[in-house]
């Protein structure tokens, strides 16, 4: 690693005052993904900002017919949260998938939606359940947030701080997983929400896109043979040593249909 | 810039100089010298170094000692009674030789022992999930997994125990 120096503030106005101060100062988390790209040196900050000790960013709580979640609660407690549970449980499920429990009692889901891994499971969450991200300064829709690879809607210096979800009628989350690290080699969320049928893929290409083919089809019949038929091109998905663009394209229907199945 | 940081390791409090960028896992074994924690991989994989942070399993090679300020860490060193006597889990996989090399084995205990506080009746099924980020290069995991089942229960049998007395 770097050298860097290290801020542990103690409130967001705190945190963001930093960053804006110095435009190589990091943000860290849970520390799951920055701390690996430190070791490799991939990454120089001059300083990491810790949110650790932050006050208000944890916590699961019911606010009307959404779900807010403090950006940094890890993946273990929205996995054991029984309001999530309840209410969400495609959600509990997809949180509890991702990693090992190693990672999952350190990372964050403010951090795996400010990271925009493409093999993420987060962003199908965010995209598929309709859901909305909230930072320090303002509230940036799901479907607005992830611009490509690794890329997102957040400016220089900008905070997330939890994220919103409406509770839908019923979603279910499937993904084929990447069975060394349990990244989606691709993964799905299927959501029957108030405004209609949405259909998240996460893993297959630069970034997460929603299958507009799909959700017209479920919004017929939400079922697993609704789908039947419906293939998508592989001509813009990822090819790498896991999965070529044309098996990727081909898990997108077989997850889809998974994740129809396990809605709840 | 150096960093002062105070840890609880093992029960005993630890006053340390660390630079922002030391990882617990040196942290651990290079100023404390605690060297039953290893380093499997560079890519927060294997698990070899799993300790405890606050009485969960966290892997220490992706873990800053500055994030650890403050806080209980519990190392494969902190499990074995003051005499030498084994912890349940420990008894367990020599009881049933959840181990060839050795290497992964801290880790494999300190994440087992996490597991009998999340699910202390878990099945052979969920005991393999549950470890999913250790990895063994020898075993095969079958007597990792009969040690697990075999540790949970002589764990629930201490505690039962223990509170009887
Ligand atoms: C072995 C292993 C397996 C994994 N498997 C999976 C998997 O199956 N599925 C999956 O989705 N992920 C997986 N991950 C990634 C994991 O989910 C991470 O926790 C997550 O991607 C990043 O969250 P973090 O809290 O650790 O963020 P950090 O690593 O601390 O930060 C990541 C990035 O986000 C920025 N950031 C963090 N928080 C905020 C915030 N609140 N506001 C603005 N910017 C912020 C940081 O500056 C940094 O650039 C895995 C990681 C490991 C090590
Ligand atoms: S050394 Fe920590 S996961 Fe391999
Ligand atoms: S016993 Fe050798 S790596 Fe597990």
């Amino acid at each position: 690693m770097y050298t860097f120096s290290y801020q542990k503030p103690s409130s967001v106005a705190d945190a963001v005052a930093t960053l804006t101060g110095d435009d190589d100062a990091k943000v860290v988390a849970g520390g799951m993904t920055l701390i690996p790209t430190l070791k490799q040196r991939l990454a120089q900050p001059s300083a990491l900002v810790d949110l650790g000790s932050v006050p208000g960013l944890t916590g699961i709580r019911r606010d009307g017919d959404a779900l807010v979640i403090g950006a940094m609660t890890t993946h273990a407690t929205v996995a054991a949260d029984a309001t999530v549970r309840s209410a969400l449980p495609a959600l509990a499920a997809l949180a509890g998938g991702i990693g090992d429990p190693a990672v999952r009692h350190r990372g964050t889901c403010g951090g795996s939606v400010a990271n925009a891994d493409p093999a993420a499971d987060y962003p199908a969450a965010v995209v598929g359940l309709g859901g909305t991200v909230i930072t320090d300064r303002r509230e940036i829709a799901g479907d607005d947030f992830f611009t490509g690879l690794f890329e997102t809607a957040l400016e220089p210096g900008e905070i997330i701080t939890a994220l919103r979800f409406p509770i839908p009628k019923r979603a279910g989350y499937a993904k084929f997983r990447n069975p060394a690290s349990r990244y989606a080699v691709v993964g799905v969320m299927v959501a029957e929400t108030a405004a209609g049928i949405r259909v998240a893929v996460t893993g297959a290409g630069a970034s997460v896109f929603r299958v507009a083919a799909m959700e017209q089809a479920l919004g017929g019949t939400f079922s697993p043979a609704a789908l039947d038929g419906i293939r998508i091109e592989a001509d813009d998905l990822n090819t790498d040593l896991h999965a070529s663009a044309e098996y990727r394209a081909h898990l997108v229907t077989v997850m889809a249909r998974r994740a129809v199945e396990a809605a709840s | 810039m150096p960093v002062s940081i105070t840890l609880t390791v093992n029960g005993r409090p630890a006053a340390l100089t660390v630079e922002p960028n030391t990882l617990l896992v040196d942290a651990i074994r290079q100023h404390l010298s605690l060297t039953g924690t290893h380093v499997g991989c560079d890519t927060s994989q294997c698990g070899a170094c799993v300790v405890h942070l606050d009485g969960v399993s966290v892997k220490s090679c992706t873990t800053l000692a500055v994030q650890a300020d403050g806080r209980n860490v519990t190392t494969i060193e902190g499990l074995a009674a003051p005499d030498g006597t084994l912890h349940p889990m420990q008894a367990a996989f020599k009881e049933h030789h959840g181990l060839q090399c050795g290497f992964c084995t801290p880790g494999m205990v300190m994440s087992a022992v996490d597991l009998a506080r999340v699910n202390p009746n878990a099945t052979p099924e969920e005991i393999r999930h549950w470890l999913e980020g250790n990895i063994c290069r020898c075993t095969g995991y079958h007597n990792i997994v009969k040690a697990v089942e075999s540790g949970l229960q002589a764990m629930k049998t201490g505690a039962a125990a223990q509170a009887a007395e």
